[in-house]
Order: structure tokens, then C-alpha cells, then sequence
């Protein structure tokens, strides 16, 4: 609630620092103004008041919060990552103000009780990043991403506003408590139209957290974004999304599952499957980042199929440890490009001898992703097995573990580059204190992560 | 409070070595891998005198929210694997104290940490924790490999990393299975999970029994799954191959006894045999393809893959001979697997080739080696007073209670064994001295510190092998009286 007020504030701030004169404090206040976001969020959470504003509309329970912390945390690390670049641009302050607004967005994304502010939420979140996917404007793909991410977008839009009439026409509201009630009393007798404006539901929600089969924008809106609006997109947004769908269908749905389950199922099958085999024939690291995007949908789908105690935790536990490793991969990726120019896997040859913290902080974030210990990404993937296995899904476990080996393969290529390949330049590659201090951060969070999961999982038991 | 020490300072000591220099870092992980060793002596006195002492386990809340425990206890079987760990440890530190690695300090760091895993694998008594530790072992390994491993190192290595990987996510998968059939208060406690596997359904048992029993497989390694093994061992590091088939692949063997047969009796009941018939197949094929090995290397990398067949074999059998050879087998053959590694290399960093037809006549050159090489090669064809006779005669012995054929056949390995090991020996060692071996020069000072050592375990535990039976024994009692009471119900 309070940080939700700091980032909108500060959003204005930023939108105004231009005429206000305020240009030149503006990146520290950013960070300090998270931070405190942050702070406000775990007071928040130690001093415990169901906080719901205009009727119900924003509900700012333990949830929520939880979520808000995190996302507020990897914001903070992505400012640390895009500083530089954002100083390095054109109208910088309008970069702050969208990054901002689409935080705010993705909180709210986070604490709706209502399905108003859960639209109000998503394009909140989204517009600004509409106009960001295209901010490298003399670049085609650039251009090209924008104008696919807007259209695609707006389109799921669609999809997902007509389910939410669809649910409001069968069950006469549009508060997440009251529909959940009305269902429970009305189990037998909904309308064939209420599971038509599931699917609708889960159609737009899947979009927006780029699972298969509604998947095909990401990996060309995340090429062709600029490296850091990617950063963001492909952790902050994630989040946001996955902490919406699991909302709305753990509070709403929950006593329908039999009617949905088996569409979420075949989806996370889906996504674990395409994503990780496609990202195998990636020769971009960009492009092998979007399609193992896609494949962390997978996963967290699963929590979201499993529907029962451990899913709240775990999916915040996944999505948390995932963005850090996405914000570590996203960085040495800034630098990579930086020194050459593309974003291939071969430009990463010999990076250890380029810069061994960069290589080093590489590794860590595959590890994570790929779900080895002892990162945060393995005890991610462990609860959500957990999770899905308590429910029964062993066999969609089988396949997650398939998958995740197949992961193994294409992450360990980085790796296997960046320490054994040959280079035939010896450019060394020098960091800022500013991204040195970030990746001593995200090293240090993913094995803090993986080694003591203990803080985060009981939050939610 | 001995316990925790025990695993956990090879991990402080991994980081000491990474910040001292290239040239101290050796002596410091031996200096750091021999304090080990001296706090596992003192683990000895303790398990001989007061078994049941407090000092000996550790138990605390890791992760409450799931039922993990950092639970570690070091018992009679846990006790033989991390004295045989921290045993080969600094020889296998000290045979590498001639080559010279680039960023020697990451090399020694890693095989201390490596030590951390392998101890903390044998005396985790959480389902959770020994999967970590499990892990754990195997990405130390993979760097060893990767950095100081020879030609065709990337994909060798990488192929060995997703194959184990493969049964650790199986074997994981198995564990969470049991884990929730823990009833309410979810555990990952091995009791607890003991109880769960037993209480489980046949079908339900057969399906942990293969999620488990690939994991343990891919590690050993057992026939169909060991298609990583001689090439991994052939690409590795010299030290990198001692810590594979000296400690690692005892991983497997341990795992069956401590963490498969008493979890799912039924399904060892359904299933059991054909473990051991895949084992024997192994042990005959090895061999065969040991016999026509033309590098020196992977001949003894094949007769690895001989020898842990038939400790799989005698395990499977589940009678106290038989695990009591797995147990003296496991640590004989890791004393024996590191010698042959390190009088390979020996030979290689002298003569620059493997090839054995290459070699020949090595022992008019240089008598004394001739003599350490005999007597390692004997301890592994198991020649009586040697460590390898008890091993494996204990093994057929326990062996021959299940069934008199396998035993008859997997007989066969000794004989096969004693057929390439000395026809190796003759072709390297004996006949004519050519251009090549007459430059061969006898060991040094290093050398004989590496070997002796060996040696003396050798012929030691085979003349009295008492003291490790001794402190075996009641730990597989206990094993085996509950695994019958609960099959006879």
C-alpha cells in the first residue's frame, strides 16, 4: 500500500523532473525511493493490517505484499543494471517515469480484488512498455517488437476483458470474494458461457505470462527490445502476471478446478516442452533467454495446477529466484554486447579471461536457471515439484524433469564458453562499481536463496 | 559436534585454499586434507569405544517448513566410506604434487569441496540433504574435469554431467514421492522415510525402486548405463579420475544400501534379481572389453566398471556376507582403483603415450616400480592376502547364498581380471626394454610417499581385515533384520 503511493510518487517525479530541475538527483532518488518501498512493505508485513481500499478494489493482504517486496527488490536491481544505459539515451527522465508506472502497474497487478483493477493493472503495466520495447528507435527490430508486443498485446487484451464479462454475466459481480461465493453456491448449475470466460481468462493471462500456445510474440518482442526493457520484461512483467493468475484463480476458481485443470496441464506440458527444445537451436543468447523464459512459464504453471498450500510460496519463491539469475544473465549480456556489438553465444567465448567476476556471475545465474544446487533456482524447481507431486501430477513432473534436463544442456553452453572456448582478442572488459556491486548482490541472493529457502517458504505457511 | 566438523571443515578449508597462491596452495591442501584425516581418527576411537556417543550425530532444523533437517550421523557404514574418503584424499593430493596446474588454487579448492560433498553424501540421514550434497559432488567434478581434463574434454565431460544429472532428478523425484507419503507431518527424516517406502503399495515400490536405482545406477556405473564412464575417466585429470572411481562411484554402492533396499523391500523382492543380472552382465561385458583395451587408461577404467558389478551383485543379495564384501569391497577397491590411476599416470607423464603395445621391458629400467605396481596389481585381481581376496570373496560368498549360478558367474570376473591385469603387467613391465622405455626413470621420493601408503593398506587389510569388519557389522545387522521382518510379514 505505502509502496505502492512511493512509486506512483515518484513516477510523477520523474515525469516532471525536467521542468522541476530535478534531472540530476533523479537516479538516486529512484533507488532510494525503492528502497523504501521495500522497507514499507516489510513493515507492512510485520505489523498486520488487511489493508482493502475502495470496497475491496485493492487488497493488500500477506500476498501481496510478499509480492510487492520482490518485485520492488528485483526493480531495485534492474535499476542498478540499467543505469548506465539509461543515462546514455535521450529523454531519460520519460525512461524513468514508464519504468515506474509499469512497476505501479504491476503492483497493483499483485493486490486486486476486483477484476477492474486486475485489467486496470495489466495496462497499467503494459502501455509503457509498448512505448519502451520501441525506445531504441532507429533500430528495425526494435520498432518491429514494439508494434508486434502492442498489437498482440491489446488483442489478448481483448480476450481477456470479454472473459471477464463473461464471468461478471454468469455470476453478477466483478469482486473477487462474491464471485468466489457465488460459484460455491451455484457450483452445479453455471452457465456454459462461465467455462467459455475461463478459457478466455486463462487465454489472456497465458499470453501475458508467455506461455505456449500463446507464446509466439516473446521471442521477437524480446530480441528486438533494447537489452534492459528486455531485462525487465522478460522478470518484472513475468512476476507480475504470475502473481495475477495465481490470485484470481486461487480466490475465484478454486472450487471449479476440474473444469480448467486439465487446460492449464496440457499448457504447462506444452510450454516446458517447445520452450526448452526450441531454446536448444537458439544461436542468440538473447533469443535462448526468451525461449527459456517461456519455459520458466512452464514451470510455475505447475504451482498454479497444483492449487494447494505450497503453490502461494513457491511460485514467489520461482519467480523471485528466476528474476535475480534473469537480471545477473541480463547484465553480463549488457556488457558482452557492449564489448561486441551482437548478442551470439560465441561472443561470450572467453569471458573468464575477459573479466572472471562476469564469468563467474554467469555461471551462478545458469546454475540457477538450470535448477542446480546449491542456487535458488534448484530449491524453486523443488517446491514446485513438491507442490505438483503433493496434488498428484507425477507424470507432468516426469516431464518438467525431462525438460529441465534438456535445460541443462543449453544453459551449460554459456558456461562451457565463457571458460573453455578460445578467443582470439584479449579485450578485457572493465565494470563499473555500480554493476560490480549488482553482481555481488545477485550471486550473493541466489545462494543465499538456495541455501537458506527456509525465510522465504515459511512466509507463507 | 565431531560430525559437523567433519564435513564441514574440508568446505572452510576449500576456501582458505582458494585465497592462498599458486604455490602454497598444494601444501596447504595437504596440510588442511591431513587435519581431516586426523579428526576422522579421532571419529574412529569414538565409534570403537562409545558408539552411541552424542558427538557422532547431529541434528538440527534446516528448513522447518518442509520437514528438513540438517541430520548428520556417522554409524558403522557411514564410518567405512568417509575414512576411505578421507584416507585417499591427501594421497590423491600429494600424487599431484609434480604437475604443475594453472590456477592451482581453484584445482585444490575444488577437490577439498569435492571432500565436503562425498563426506557429507555418506552421513546425511535426511532425504533432502543427502540429494543436496549429492548434487554437490558432482559440479566440483564437472570443473575438474572440464578445466584440467584432456582432448575432447567439453563434450566428454558434458555428456557425463547430463547423465548423472538425469538420475539425480529421477532419484529426486523418488524422494518427494516418499516424502509425501510421510503422513501429515511431511518429513524428509530417512526413518521416516523408511517407513513410508515400506508402507507403500507394490507398484508404488517399483516406481521409487527404478526413480532410485538409476541414480545409484548411472553412478556406479552398472550395465546399460555406463556408457559415460570410460571416457570420462580416460579425458580426466588424473586426480579428477582417482576422485571419480576412488570415492564417487561409491556414492552408488552406498546409496543402495543405506538409501534403496531398506526404503522399498517389496520392490527389491520384485525387482532385486533383475539388478543382479544386469550387474553380472556388466561384470562379464567389462571384462571382455577390458581384455582388448589397447590403452592402459581405460583397461582399468573397463575393470572398474567389473569390479562395482559384482559389489552391486553381492549388495543386491542382502545377506550379511554380501554387504559386508560391498562394504570391504568399496573400500579396497577405492584403495586399488587410485593406485592403478596413479601408476598410470606415472607412466604417462613419462612416456607420454598410454598405448600399451607401445610399452615393454619397463622393469629392467626400473625395479622398485615394478615392484609397487605388482602389488597394486594383485590387491585388484584379488590375489589372497591381499584386500581385494576379502572383498570379493566375501561378495561371491554372499553371492552364492542367493544363487549359485550368478555366483558361478560372476566367478568368471576374477578370472577374466587376473587375464588383462597381468597380460597388461606382462606387456608393459616385462619382455624387451625398446627406444622408448629405456628412458624410463625409477620412482622418487614423491612417488614412493603416494604408493607406500597404498601398499600398506593393501597388504594390511588383507591380512586383518578384522577392524573393519567389526565396525560394519552391527550397522548391517540392524539393516538386515528389519529389511527380513518386514518381507516375511
Amino acid at each position: 500500500m505505502i509502496a505502492l503511493l512511493i512509486i506512483s510518487l515518484l513516477g510523477v517525479k520523474a515525469m516532471g523532473a525536467e521542468i522541476l530541475n530535478f534531472k540530476k538527483p533523479l537516479p538516486f532518488a529512484v533507488l532510494l525511493g525503492l528502497a523504501l518501498a521495500i522497507g514499507a512493505g516489510v513493515y507492512e508485513w510485520n505489523h498486520p493490517v488487511n489493508i482493502s481500499l475502495f470496497n475491496n478494489m485493492l487488497v493488500f493482504n500477506h500476498y501481496a505484499l510478499a509480492f510487492t517486496i520482490s518485485l520492488c527488490l528485483i526493480t531495485f536491481l534492474w535499476f542498478l543494471l540499467s543505469q548506465n544505459y539509461l543515462e546514455s539515451e535521450t529523454a531519460v527522465t520519460d525512461h524513468y517515469a514508464l519504468i515506474l508506472f509499469s512497476l505501479a502497474g504491476a503492483i497493483i497487478m499483485t493486490s486486486f480484488g476486483h477484476m477492474v483493477m486486475l485489467f486496470l493493472g495489466i495496462e497499467i503495466m503494459s502501455i509503457p512498455l509498448y512505448v519502451l520495447a520501441g525506445s531504441n528507435k532507429k533500430s528495425l527490430a526494435s520498432n518491429e517488437a514494439a508494434f508486434k508486443y502492442f498489437l498482440m498485446g491489446a488483442f489478448a487484451t481483448g480476450v481477456l476483458l470479454f472473459g471477464i464479462t463473461l464471468i461478471y454475466g454468469a455470476t453478477g459481480s466483478f469482486d473477487l470474494i462474491v464471485i468466489s461465493e457465488y460459484i460455491l453456491q451455484h457450483a452445479f448449475e453455471m452457465p456454459a458461457f462461465f467455462y467459455a470466460g475461463l478459457i478466455l481468462l486463462i487465454a489472456g493471462l497465458a499470453f501475458k505470462v508467455s506461455a505456449a500456445p500463446f507464446h509466439f510474440w516473446a521471442p521477437d518482442v524480446y530480441h528486438g527490445s533494447p537489452n534492459v526493457v528486455t531485462a525487465f520484461m522478460s522478470t518484472i512483467v513475468k512476476t507480475a502476471a504470475f502473481a495475477a493468475f495465481f490470485r484470481l484463480f486461487s480466490t475465484c476458481f478454486h472450487s471449479v478446478e476440474n473444469s480448467w485443470s486439465q487446460v492449464i496441464w496440457v499448457m504447462a506440458a506444452i510450454t516446458l516442452l517447445l520452450g526448452n527444445i526450441t531454446a536448444v537451436y537458439q544461436l542468440s543468447f538473447k533469443r535462448m533467454l526468451a525461449y527459456s523464459s517461456i519455459s520458466h512459464a512452464g514451470y510455475i504453471l505447475l504451482a498454479i495446477l497444483a492449487m494447494n498450500n505450497y503453490s502461494a510460496g513457491a511460485i514467489c519463491y520461482y519467480t523471485l529466484a528466476y528474476s535475480v539469475a534473469g537480471i545477473t544473465a541480463f547484465t553480463v549480456l549488457q556488457q558482452v554486447y557492449a564489448l561486441k556489438g551482437n548478442d551470439l553465444i560465441e561472443s561470450f567465448n572467453g569471458l573468464a579471461k575477459r573479466n572472471p567476476l562476469l564469468a563467474f556471475a554467469l555461471t551462478v545465474s545458469m546454475l540457477s536457471l538450470a535448477g542446480i544446487p546449491p542456487t535458488g533456482g534448484f530449491f524453486a524447481k523443488y517446491t514446485i515439484f513438491i507442490a505438483a507431486i503433493n496434488k498428484g501430477h507425477i507424470y507432468l513432473v516426469l516431464i518438467a524433469v525431462i525438460a529441465s534436463l534438456i535445460g541443462v544442456y543449453y544453459y551449460f553452453r554459456l558456461i562451457i564458453a565463457a571458460y573453455f572456448k578460445p578467443v582470439n582478442d584479449e579485450a578485457a572488459i572493465e565494470l563499473s562499481f555500480q554493476h560490480k556491486l549488482l553482481l555481488i548482490l545477485t550471486i550473493l541472493i541466489t545462494l543465499a536463496l538456495g541455501l537458506f529457502p527456509n525465510y522465504i517458504l515459511h512466509l507463507f505457511s | 559436534m565431531i560430525a559437523v566438523l567433519l564435513v564441514f571443515f574440508p568446505l572452510i578449508a576449500s576456501l582458505l585454499v582458494l585465497l592462498a597462491n599458486n604455490a602454497m596452495a598444494k601444501k596447504a591442501a595437504l596440510f588442511f586434507s591431513v587435519i581431516e584425516l586426523v579428526i576422522t581418527g579421532y571419529a574412529c576411537y569414538l565409534i570403537r569405544t562409545q558408539p552411541d556417543t552424542a558427538m557422532l550425530r547431529f541434528n538440527t532444523p534446516w528448513i522447518f517448513a518442509m520437514g528438513i533437517n540438517f541430520h548428520v550421523v556417522l554409524d558403522g557404514i557411514s564410518f567405512v566410506l568417509v575414512l576411505l574418503t578421507n584416507i585417499l584424499l591427501p594421497i590423491i593430493v600429494l600424487s599431484s604434487f609434480k604437475r604443475e596446474f594453472k590456477n592451482a588454487n581453484a584445482f585444490y579448492a575444488l577437490v577439498l569441496f569435492m571432500q565436503m560433498a562425498l563426506v557429507g553424501v555418506f552421513m546425511a540421514m535426511d532425504g533432502f540433504l543427502f540429494y543436496i550434497f549429492w548434487e554437490l559432488a558432482l559440479i566440483p567434478i564437472y570443473f575438474i574435469c572440464l578445466l584440467w581434463g584432456g582432448e575432447d574434454r567439453a563434450r566428454i565431460t558434458f555428456k557425463f554431467f547430463i547423465y548423472t544429472l538425469v538420475g539425480s532428478l529421477f532419484m529426486l523425484v523418488g524422494l518427494i514421492f516418499l516424502y509425501q507419503h510421510t503422513g501429515p507431518t511431511h518429513s524428509f527424516d530417512i526413518n521416516a522415510l523408511y517407513k513410508a517406502g515400506q508402507g507403500l503399495t507394490l507398484k508404488a515400490q517399483t516406481f521409487v525402486f527404478w526413480c532410485m536405482f538409476l541414480a545409484f545406477a548411472i553412478k556406479m556405473p552398472v550395465f546399460p548405463f555406463h556408457t559415460w564412464q570410460p571416457d570420462t575417466y580416460t579425458t580426466a585429470p588424473a586426480q579428477g579420475t582417482m576422485l571419480l572411481s576412488g570415492i564417487m562411484l561409491k556414492m552408488g554402492t552406498y546409496g543402495l544400501i543405506r538409501w534403496l533396499i531398506p526404503m522399498v523391500p517389496l520392490g527389491i523382492a520384485e525387482w532385486g534379481q533383475t539388478a543382479v543380472i544386469l550387474s553380472i552382465i556388466g561384470i562379464i561385458y567389462a571384462s571382455c572389453i577390458a581384455i582388448v583395451q589397447k590403452d592402459f587408461k581405460r583397461l582399468i577404467a573397463y575393470s572398474s566398471i567389473a569390479h562395482v558389478g559384482l559389489i552391486a551383485a553381492g549388495t543386491f543379495a542382502f545377506n550379511i556376507q554380501g554387504l559386508q564384501g560391498a562394504m570391504v569391497q568399496m573400500f579396497s577397491h577405492g584403495i586399488n582403483v587410485v593406485g592403478l590411476f596413479f601408476i598410470v599416470d606415472i607412466i604417462s607423464s613419462r612416456m607420454n603415450t598410454r598405448e600399451i603395445s607401445q610399452l615393454g621391458g619397463i622393469r629392467n629400467v626400473a625395479p622398485q616400480f615394478a615392484v609397487f605396481f605388482l602389488i597394486v596389481l594383485l590387491g585388484s585381481v584379488a590375489l589372497p592376502l591381499t584386500n581385494g581376496f576379502i572383498g570379493e570373496f566375501l561378495l561371491l560368498n554372499g553371492l552364492y547364498q542367493y544363487n549359485a549360478w550368478y555366483a558361478a558367474i560372476a566367478g568368471l570376473s576374477v578370472i577374466l581380471g587376473a587375464v588383462y591385469m597381468l597380460r597388461g603387467y606382462q606387456n608393459i613391465m616385462l619382455g624387451e626394454t625398446n627406444k622408448l622405455t629405456l628412458g624410463f626413470a625409477d620412482l622418487d621420493r614423491n612417488e614412493k610417499a603416494v604408493l607406500i601408503p597404498l601398499i600398506i593398506l593393501i597388504i594390511g587389510l588383507g591380512v586383518y581385515p578384522k577392524p573393519l569388519l567389526d565396525i560394519t557389522q552391527p550397522a548391517l545387522e540392524k539393516l538386515i533384520n528389519s529389511f527380513q521382518a518386514i518381507v516375511s510379514k
